[in-house]
């Protein structure tokens, strides 16, 4: 096994989120007696079946327990595994995809307690996202809110396909928070299926479901830009978690091209779209889609054109590489230097406060 | 804008003309009405074309010139741009020595909920594309339309026009009520194998849902992409299904749906699927595999990276084999032969792209 | 809660001759009991991806329901077990304390629910497996339904040709949420096996839900959602009608079932004067919406409607028609219909007979 240098800061990493009667504890009393009393459980996302391949990497599978959930097993197998010094807990939950804003509310407040008291708590390295019921941004600001001075939060966490796209002014209160504490929005790979999952409809097939998820990235950057959201928020940052990155540079090339022909409908947009997507977005680097083949990782870095814009990141225990590979070959030192340690530093100021 | 990049030899002689597989007719006013029967004709008048939108006649996305289209192709005796053939000669035909340019209607014949009437527009439009455009001007073909959410009656048209010299493909829309690669869709697999027929799967179509997973976009800026991602969603579709296991003589053109993402595309789709073809049992071989086998690009809008040289690193990765190209005459993004491509070609690659590749593809009689 | 308005004759002998018949019963699997019917690749399948269907979540329905098992709570059976998964249980708490002649099963098990749809064909076959051989083999009394994959009409083809013959299936089930409404042309190979097979159809509320449950997009809470199940059994009574499923398959019989029954008489008003005006669009449809609705549809009683004066529940039964109206229990859920409570009316005892017994026995395949 390569003996990696230490220092990267792993910027998606699920803790499993328990069952709700593991929750219960955290929520208060109306809500105690709702989910026991209706017999309500089992709120695991169909963005990620528990028992899908991608969901846990088989070797990181542990019989009969939930993908993720032992600290002990985390350490082992990605915090020293990867040599790693600091981790993002992106903790996936049906809270954040609920039909119901209170529902999903008390479930996203419980697993920030949960994260705090199993996580934050228990080892020196781990930081966390906020998880927002985004279904109702007044409640995800009240979230915001109460966690904000917990400097071990350093982002807030919604699933990257919602209820209407993310430009609209429903969720500016959400982005006002966001620079009101100086916390980027980390959108992740997942939906709350109010809509078909492609834009073609409804797909037979999980892993097509699964490798959707780049467009609706794409579809958010897009939506974010036209909107205005940099412009309204400069200091805005958003961090696209688990996007596949490979389409980044097509993307670019088109927002630009298009933006020149049709910019008039968009007078608020004055800048290329590539321009504020590099300065205000980053992106995860697992998965990387792209062969194993150093040369087409470098040419696609040069198409990227920014060595600002990728975040180290394990994805623990989702299933994106094997062995220890977190980074794939063909990434200049310099370049796996700064997506190792100086970018994610840039992008979450919070860490600077607490790094060893 | 484009720094001219000249890459063609302007000699008139059809075989060294070059193919541009997607042109856009439009009809003169009340053209189509005299191919529709007396009934349909009614229907139309009264309930208009019943399709999944929210307009009761006009698509759900403004668009950003007049009829999409370039200023100067209004044809100086009338009628809109794309109608008159005439000036279609004028304009592109002749100037670009188009040896055949392949018509792709997108008139929304198959886009009506009403099973009935998307049939009968379908084939109204068939005859009219025939009729006053390939018959006065054999370089034009005619696209099949059929109503692809009826496949018998969509297999009844293909079979009715198969024979016929004037018709070079099937078309369908890249937006389908169900991804294409879907079972119900598999009838019009068959009739275009068994027809030697290829399929041009052009953006647009029926939106049976959201345009995008995240709800509905609000500019046109963000519409004109989503479309791209309806092309990638089929050909994921049409490969995850299994359709070109069942189905691998299938030639598909994916049509003004840009290319650079096929690279990306085709690495995600891979990489995933290995972890998960037990999944889906019906896909054979890496999902990157039928795109070299089954799937073709046309390259307009050609994409404009920022370093040229990076396009064409693309076409390298996609295959110089399956790259076609076409005009989208007479759309404001039009691409013009000579300047649309900002690296220099060989002389084999430009006959590739420009001739070659469309011949294995299209059925030209 | 209800006054006890006695409908039933109690001193008649328990029988098959003169008990009544229940069109709704939702029996349950103990665990691992579907799983022994699939094959191999299968139960690999549906272990690793699920049951993938058009929901949010991967295991449950997109709106958590409000009792456990939606069940009642005195029907968890006392050796064990969920609600519905125990034939003793069921005949001590259901068929014989209510004199049950026969009772239909309605499994709400989600089989046809897959987006991947040879895993929904394996399921509704093994769950017809499952109804067959261990609820109706040791209670005759308990009739199966046939589920199919609707979503792939010639694999349900399949699957109704070959459970037509089998003594122990009466009826063909589909749900109300279709991924088109059901009425269009995709489905009728369904209805034209159910008419040539001579077997009537039970429409239970749910299904695949494949857009969001409003026009007006996504409601939050149970209460709300409940009453979107009733428009949709109207939409899909709405798509048979307008698309000409009944012209086409005049023979066809369907029920509406656990989608409320109030809003019929409306319906039948409002599709006909609307169709009136606009009879040319849909030129399939040879005769007023509302006969059709005499002629094909039956409507289960279970919720059964509580007008705030309760015969006004006698003049929707007389709207709708006493020969359309069959019971139904629900059991075991909450809001379980008891024969001998719920109907908040005097019936005459031919009314009864009606309700409770002879218009169930012109629509099913009792053999």
């Amino acid at each position: 096994m390569t003996v990696l240098p230490s220092g990267a800061i792993d910027c998606d990493i699920h803790p499993g989120v328990p069952e709700i009667k593991q929750l219960l504890r955290y929520m208060e009393p109306f809500w105690q007696e709702s989910f026991v009393a209706r017999g309500l459980d089992g709120f695991d996302m169909m963005s990620y079946p528990p028992n899908a391949p991608i969901t846990c990497r088989p070797d990181w599978r542990r019989k009969g327990q939930r993908p993720g959930s032992s600290l002990a097993d985390m350490r082992r197998d990605a915090l020293d595994a990867f040599g790693i010094n600091l981790a993002i807990c992106n903790p996936l939950t049906g809270g954040q995809i609920a039909v119901s804003e209170t529902m999903g509310a008390a479930i996203c407040s419980a697993v920030n307690d949960w994260i705090i008291e199993h996580w934050l708590n228990q080892d020196s390295r781990l930081r966390a996202s906020i998880v927002v019921p985004a279904q109702a941004p007044y409640l995800a600001v009240e979230e915001i809110e109460r966690r904000a001075s917990d400097r071990r939060f350093v982002q807030i966490l919604m699933p990257v396909a919602c209820e209407m796209m993310l430009g609209r002014s429903y969720y500016w209160p959400i982005y006002e928070a966001a620079v009101k504490h100086d916390l980027p929005i980390g959108l992740h790979a997942g939906s709350m299926y109010r809509y078909a999952p492609t834009s073609t409809g409804w797909p037979s097939h999980y892993v097509q479901d699964y490798v959707a998820n780049s467009n609706i990235f794409e579809d958010q950057l897009l939506s974010l830009v036209s909107n205005g959201i940099f412009v309204k928020y400069p200091s805005l940052r958003v961090v696209l978690l688990e996007s596949g990155v490979s389409w980044l540079p097509g993307f670019l090339w088109r927002a630009i091209k298009t933006w020149r022909g049709v910019r008039a409908e968009v007078p608020w947009v004055k800048q290329s779209p590539a321009d504020t997507i590099r300065e205000n977005v980053r992106l995860t680097v697992q998965p990387i889609d792209a062969p194993p083949d150093p040369n087409t990782i470098e040419r696609l870095m040069q198409m990227i054109d920014s060595d600002r814009m990728l975040l180290f990141a394990s994805d623990y225990p989702h299933w994106q590489f094997e062995g220890d590979k977190v980074l794939p070959d063909g990434l200049s030192p310099a370049l796996r230097q700064r997506i190792r340690i100086d970018n994610p530093l840039e992008t979450y100021p919070r860490l600077k406060e607490t790094v060893q | 804008m484009n720094a001219p990049v000249t890459t063609l030899d302007p000699q008139p002689d059809q075989s060294l003309g070059i193919i541009d597989c997607d042109i856009h007719p439009y009809p003169k006013a009340g053209a189509l009405n005299q191919y529709l029967p007396e009934r349909w004709r009614n229907h139309v008048f009264h309930y208009g074309k019943f399709n999944c939108g929210i307009y009761a006649d006009r698509g759900t996305y403004p668009r950003f010139s007049p009829n999409t289209s370039r200023r100067d192709a209004w044809p100086p005796g009338g009628g809109a741009p794309g109608s008159d053939v005439a000036f279609i000669r004028e304009q592109l035909l002749d100037p670009y020595n188009i040896a055949y340019g392949v018509l792709e209607p997108l008139l929304g014949g198959n886009t009506s909920r009403n099973q009935d009437e998307a049939a009968a527009l379908c084939s109204a439009m068939n005859d009219w594309q025939a009729h006053e455009f390939v018959d006065p001007e054999p370089r034009l073909r005619a696209s099949i339309l059929v109503p692809q959410d009826d496949p018998a009656a969509s297999v009844k048209e293909i079979d009715k026009r198969a024979g016929d010299w004037r018709f070079a493909q099937i078309q369908l829309g890249s937006k389908t009520s169900e991804p294409l690669g879907r079972r119900r869709y598999w009838p019009i697999f068959a009739a275009a194998q068994a027809n030697g027929l290829s399929i041009g799967l052009h953006i647009g179509g029926t939106q049976s849902s959201a345009p995008s997973a995240g709800g509905w976009p609000q500019f046109y800026l963000e519409d004109h992409h989503v479309l791209v991602h309806s092309m990638q969603n089929q050909a994921a579709s049409l490969i995850l299904e299994g359709v070109f296991e069942a189905f691998p003589r299938l030639k598909v053109c994916l049509i003004e749906g840009g290319f650079a993402w096929a690279p990306p595309w085709a690495w995600r789709l891979d990489a995933h699927w290995a972890k998960m073809r037990d999944e889906v049992p019906g896909v054979k071989r890496p999902p990157s595999e039928y795109m070299r086998t089954n799937l073709w690009f046309a390259t307009q809008p050609v994409e404009e990276p920022e370093h040229p040289d990076d396009l064409r690193r693309i076409f390298e990765w996609i295959g110089w084999d399956r790259m076609i190209y076409s005009s989208d005459y007479p759309h404001w993004d039009f691409d013009d032969p000579h300047l649309a491509f900002r690296f220099q070609m060989t002389a084999a690659e430009k006959r590739m792209l420009f001739h070659d590749n469309a011949l294995s593809v299209y059925t030209f009689r | 809660m209800n006054a006890p308005v006695n409908a039933l004759d109690h001193s008649a002998p328990a029988g098959q001759a003169n008990g009544i018949i229940d069109c709704d019963i939702h029996p349950f699997p103990r665990p691992g009991a579907i799983e022994q019917y699939l094959p191999e690749r299968w139960r690999r399948h549906v272990a690793e991806y699920g049951k993938f269907t058009y929901g949010m979540y991967a295991a449950i329905g997109a709106y958590p329901r409000f009792q456990p098992y939606l069940s009642r709570r005195d029907s968890f059976p006392p050796n064990g077990g969920a609600p519905g998964s125990d034939v003793a249980f069921i005949r001590e708490q259901l068929l014989d304390r209510y004199n049950i002649a026969y009772g239909v099963l309605e499994p709400l098990l989600g089989g046809n629910a897959s987006r991947n749809l040879d895993e929904a064909a394996a399921l509704c076959s093994a769950m017809n497996d499952w109804q067959a051989s261990e609820f109706a083999d040791p209670e005759p009394r308990l009739r199966a339904s046939i589920l199919v994959p609707q979503d792939d009409p010639e694999a349900a083809v399949k699957e109704i040709d070959k459970r037509a013959g089998d003594w122990r299936f009466c009826q063909i089930q589909l749900g109300s949420k279709t991924t088109e409404p059901i009425g269009r042309r995709r489905y009728w190979p369904i209805y034209a096996a159910a008419q040539a097979n001579g077997l009537s159809i039970g429409l239970h509320v749910g299904g695949t839900f494949s857009t969001a449950p409003s026009a007006g997009g996504w409601p939050q809470f149970y209460v709300e959602e409940h009453h979107g199940l009733v428009h949709s059994m109207q939409n899909q009574c709405a798509s048979m009608i307008f698309e000409g499923v009944f012209e086409a398959f005049p023979k066809l019989k369907i029920v509406l079932i656990e989608g409320g029954f109030a809003w019929a008489p409306t319906l039948g008003w409002r599709l006909d004067a609307h169709w009136a005006k606009m009879r040319d669009e849909v030129p399939q449809v040879k005769r007023p919406p509302s006969e059709y609705m005499r002629t094909n549809l039956w409507w289960a009683t279970q919720p059964v409607e509580e007008p705030e004066h309760p015969e006004d529940l006698r003049q929707v039964f007389d709207w709708i028609g006493w020969d359309r109206m069959v019971y139904s229990s629900d059991y075991p859920h909450w809001d379980f219909d008891d024969p001998h409570q719920a109907f908040h009316f005097q019936m005459t005892e031919t009314e009864k007979r009606q309700v409770f017994r002879d218009n169930a026995l012109s629509v099913y395949t009792f053999r």
